[in-house]
């Protein structure tokens, strides 16, 4: 086995709870003077005054610097190493868009403020508009919706609303059994029973099940392209053809485009609906689990139901809001989206350019296909399908020591990198899901593949160190199931604190 | 694995004890072995009906829910309350930890269900 | 680009390793006639400088640096700078969610501490880790009021924020969940006559929003009498956090929905905030969003993880309490540094400051137009009715750089020529006086 390259031990700061280190009289705060006369609570509130804060935490400014710092020592990052999970696209976060999203009249700006001083905002927001209907190949978008689910919400309501207004919005969705979890949840949400959809044995929508099953009841598909085994369902034309055949509407998951943009166009085969995920391919960060941006873009026959407001340009030319949508299916959010995330993605598209998003999604293709060249053999590939993005193994070849994807993953951490995703998507059993993304080095993705065969190396010749991982990081496995059966979900005074952080 | 011959069981593992036209509701052996860690135990309301085949409930271990299907027909009559504080009594002792008891719609029907060594052959077919 | 760490030399070594010829037969999967030819027709390549000059001429189109007061579910206050410092560590700020405990300890806690924190605040037994925001979490906390209760309708007060009452009404629809709606008295606050009418046994929720939309606060043991009675939850939803510092938190609600935007986040033309839900321990099972628990490692070592994550999409699919699954995390961190620095005396003072600005702007009013509303306790917020249209009086004032009240025209049309005004501790006296001069 071969020794660790890229990670070694070292020295790690502890910290408790901050309201450990809390102590009445310490304080991070000071107000200006008040410029007018101080009012009384209790008078002016009366019952509804509150007289106390309880355990609220009282500390100084560096104890908070240095409690927040320490904290994220022990986190691992895009900007740490290769974060390779599948279908979440860990890019990295171009800083740039830092600087732009804080510009004063940016962050700054209210939502409420009169258009005609939120001309910057809205000039921002048509010109992402405009790039990601070019992008995706469709007619129209809106940015209103906060995350990729919340953005197949809105593209299933949009379905719904077209259906209804030809009559019958019909009853259920079909999902292929590959799917992310979001997507049977969204339909059960927009009033959908959820039907089933079989892969075939390249993993891609069966053909003939999907003819069998597409009738007058179903209102819609939910494909993923290319789907979560990152293979491209290549009979997208023909999916499309079949429901619309029956009068049914096709929406594409979006979250992996990071192997489309710039090389194919959604809109162009079929699909009449689609969320995209800014936090995934437009490099907005994903911040320990958000904040994201779903925006949907759509057909034309669907433009009428979109979210209101819908950005419009008035007869002088300036831009503005239009709320006289009649048959819009109203709001899915206050305000107008994530606008913060609209920046970011449109100053990632900016840098790129059009031959900068191609090439980017070139490399993460050729990342992908570059992994699982050499690690096939080693691991075993459930679909001899070609990968576009990203590559799912199985753990195989490894379970006869008992040894799980989830172990291999634990022991890649002693190695210095983040995991995979383990045991999604739910076809494949004892899933391995990696996406390297473009943003990976030959160099990262040589010390992923070394440390990947070493450790199939040691899933044979010494079990136990994979089981046990990992071994090198402050806590080791955790007790899930305490935390599940007698949940502890928030900090008590007077707590026993368990052993020494 | 152990399967008391004085049950009955249902392709759902679930076991049934017949007693008279009280029915005792739990899950195999087989069935807590394969949830793993049991953290939390979802049953339904005394007095809620339940239809044979049909879901009643639901048991989590920590990555995965799973239902339970009703074994016969019948009304709810009394839950394990123990369940809520101790879920893990259900991997220590699955026969001891019953669920739900029945007043059964049907006891001759209920009769009718797989017997231990039939459920054992079940059991082990899949491995 | 500069971006892509490659180099042309490196890619062809990559591709004879993979065993083609070039990068085009990776793309053979898709169909030919699918396949883009030559570039997208979208803006060239910018340089760096170019790209901050461009949003910085955006910026400036926003009018920068205007006074404000407008409120109306979004507030200006002020920052701590060391909030931007510390989520700007890379490995918060390109973390993911922390599904592997072992790698992302920090955010765990941090979240855990957020969690603490809005428990403190709300009087409430348990919160979640964040939803998108104050609107969407309107639905998911009617949506869980309906799995707890097993019923299907909801009463809303149409002093709660008129877009989480459309939010709300966009995901009701398809839940076939009736929405009742109850309105206000001369003094703000929900009728509660109206209120004991609506409220029957098909109500899974009451809901209103304390302070409301108008900035009143509500009388919330009165509403939660009424719906308790019925069988019914009560769900409070705040949409101005600060007010927590200094208004008794909702402790008869049942659920109570939060937008924390007010805690560190900028107004940002609407977006990232974040939502949170809170409610009592026996409700949790019902409660969507992730939660992080406190746990233990091998060595018995403290530690955090995600928990009950069986209530989730990726685990319950179509049956999940919710389909959330990105939720703000990074700015929940902002809104728990935030909570941090002010802690429990500076949330306090910070509050009062809010109280006494707008109780000084609302006596000023007062002398020359009608403050509506007289006769309830309010928090930073007032209605003023003027005699010219608000529209005007804000044009005028947009001369001075200062932008106004909301006209509430739109959202209550019966209040006639009514702004909505809203006072932070940023907002100064001469400005206050300023504008009182504008109202004629």
């Amino acid at each position: 086995m071969s020794p660790i390259h890229k990670a070694t031990t070292h020295v790690n700061q502890n910290e408790g709870l901050i309201f450990e280190k809390s102590s009445p009289g310490k304080y991070a705060w000071k107000l200006p003077e008040l410029d007018v006369p101080e009012v009384d609570s209790v008078r002016a509130l009366g019952a509804a005054a509150r007289s106390d804060l309880g355990n609220m935490p009282e500390v100084s400014e560096i104890e908070i610097i240095r409690h927040f710092t320490r904290l994220s020592t022990w986190n691992y990052g895009v900007d740490t190493g290769l974060y390779p999970l599948g279908s979440c696209t860990m890019k990295y976060n171009p800083r740039v868009n830092e600087v732009a999203s804080r510009m004063e009249g940016l962050a700054g700006a209210h939502p409420y403020q009169p258009e005609k001083i939120a001309q910057g905002a809205l000039l921002i927001m048509k010109v992402l508009s405009k790039c990601l209907t070019e992008i995706t190949g469709m007619d129209t978008v809106t940015l209103q919706p906060a995350a990729g689910a919340h953005g197949e919400l809105t593209g299933i309501l949009l379905i719904r609303a077209y259906l209804e207004s030809k009559g019958n919005p019909r009853k259920k969705i079909l999902i292929p059994d590959s799917a992310h979890g979001t997507n049977p949840a969204t339909a059960a949400i927009a009033g959908y029973a959820v039907e089933n959809l079989k892969s075939n044995a390249a993993g891609m929508v069966d053909i003939p099940s999907l003819i069998a099953q597409a009738n007058e009841d179903v209102a819609a598909l939910m494909i993923t392209n290319p789907n979560t085994l990152g293979v491209f369902e290549q009979n997208i034309a023909q999916i499309a053809e079949i429901l619309h055949a029956k009068g049914a509407l096709l929406y594409m998951d979006g979250a992996n485009m990071n192997a489309l943009v710039g090389k194919a166009r959604p809109g162009e085969r079929g699909v009449d609906v689609m969320h995209m995920n800014l936090h995934k391919t437009f490099s907005t960060p994903h911040g320990g689990g958000g904040p994201g941006s779903g925006p949907v873009a759509c057909k034309q026959i669907l433009e009428p139901f979109l979210p209101v407001p819908v950005i419009a340009v008035k007869p002088d030319g300036a831009l503005g809001f239009d709320y006289d949508r009649p048959h819009s299916i109203g709001r899915v959010r206050a305000f107008y989206g994530n606008f913060g995330m609209h920046v970011r993605a449109l100053a990632y598209i900016m840098a790129n350019g059009p031959d900068g998003l191609r090439q980017t999604t070139e490399d993460a293709v050729l990342n992908a296909n570059y992994i699982r060249k050499k690690l096939e053999g080693q691991y075993d590939l459930p679909y001899t399908t070609p990968s576009m993005h990203e590559v799912v193994f199985s753990d195989r070849l490894q379970g006869k020591n008992g040894i799980k994807t989830g172990d291999i993953a634990k022991r890649l951490i002693d190695y210095g990198f983040h995991p995979y995703t383990v045991s999604f998507p739910l076809i494949v059993h004892g899933a391995l899901m990696i996406e390297p993304t473009e943003s990976e080095s030959k160099e990262e993705l040589d010390l992923f593949i070394d440390a990947m065969r070493s450790i199939a190396e040691e899933c044979e010749k010494d079990p136990k160190l994979v089981l046990e991982a990992p071994h090198t990081t402050r806590v080791s496995r955790l007790d899930e199931v305490t935390a599940a059966r007698k949940p502890i979900l928030r900090w008590k005074p007077k707590q026993q604190p368990a052993a020494a952080d | 694995m152990n399967y008391p011959s004085s049950l009955k069981y249902t392709k759902d593992d679930e076991w049934l004890k017949i007693e008279g036209d009280t029915g005792v509701v739990g899950i195999t052996d087989y069935a807590q072995n394969a949830l793993g860690d049991i953290v939390f135990v979802e049953l339904p309301k005394v007095g809620a009906e339940i239809t044979a085949g049909k879901p009643f409930g639901t048991v989590e271990s920590v990555k995965a829910v799973s239902e339970l299907f009703a074994p016969a027909n019948g009304t709810v009559t009394a839950i394990n309350e123990e369940l809520a504080k101790s879920p893990e009594k259900v991997n220590q002792d699955p026969y001891g930890a019953w669920m739900v008891k029945i007043k059964l719609k049907d006891a001759g029907e209920a009769g009718k269900l797989m017997s231990s060594a039939d459920y054992e052959k079940y059991a082990s077919e899949r491995g | 680009m500069r971006y892509l760490p490659k180099s042309d030399a490196e890619r062809s070594v990559m591709l004879r390793e993979i065993g083609v010829k070039s990068i085009d037969d990776l793309f053979a999967p898709i169909p030919a006639d699918f396949r883009v030819k030559g570039d997208l027709n979208l803006p060239r390549a910018f340089a760096e400088s170019e790209i901050v000059d461009y949003f910085r001429q955006r910026s400036a189109e926003n009018a920068p640096g205007y006074a404000s007061f407008l409120g109306a579910g979004a507030y200006h206050h002020y920052r701590p700078v060391v909030i931007d410092s510390l989520i700007s560590r890379g490995e918060f700020f390109t973390a993911y969610t922390p599904y592997q405990p072992e790698l992302a300890q920090g955010t765990l806690q941090a979240i855990f501490e957020f969690q603490t924190m809005i428990c403190e605040l709300t009087g409430m037994e348990v919160a979640n880790a964040s939803m998108y925001d104050g609107s969407t979490a309107t639905p998911e906390t009617v949506m869980m009021a309906a799995r707890v209760t097993g019923r299907h309708g909801a009463v809303v007060a149409r002093s709660v924020h008129p877009e989480y009452r459309e939010v709300l009404a966009t995901y009701a629809l398809h839940q076939g969940m009736p929405i009742t709606s109850v309105g206000f008295l001369e003094n703000g606050r929900v009728d509660m006559n109206a209120l004991e009418r609506a409220v029957t046994e098909e109500s899974a929720c009451v809901v209103i929003q304390s302070p409301n939309f108008f900035g009143t606060i509500e009388d919330v043991a009165a509403a939660a009498e009424i719906a308790h009675r019925k069988g019914a939850l009560l769900v409070v939803m705040i949409s101005e956090a600060v007010s927590l510092g200094i208004v008794k938190p909702p402790a008869e609600a049942d659920i109570v929905g939060m937008e924390a935007q007010s805690f560190g986040v900028p107004v940002g033309f609407g977006g990232p905030y974040a939502g949170v839900i809170a409610t009592k321990e026996k409700f949790v099972r019902q409660m969507p969003g992730r939660l992080v628990g406190e746990t233990h490692d091998k060595n018995g070592k403290r530690a955090f993880c995600l928990t009950l994550t069986t209530r989730e999409q990726h685990i319950r699919r179509e049956k999940a309490t919710s389909n959330i699954c990105t939720n703000q995390a990074l700015v929940a961190l902002m809104a728990t540094i935030f909570m941090t620095v002010y802690g429990r005396e500076g949330m306090k003072e910070l509050a009062k400051h809010n109280l006494s600005k707008a109780a000084y702007a609302a006596g000023e009013f007062g002398k020359k137009a009608k403050v509506l509303f007289g006769g309830a306790p309010r928090f930073n917020e007032f209605v003023v009715q003027t005699i010219e249209d608000p529209k005007a009086i804000n044009e005028r004032l947009l001369q001075k750089k200062i932008i106004g009240g909301l006209p509430l025209k739109k959202f209550y049309p019966e209040l006639g020529n009514a702004a909505l005004w809203c006072c932070t501790e940023m907002t100064t006296r001469a400005r206050i006086d300023a504008v009182v001069k504008e109202v004629a």
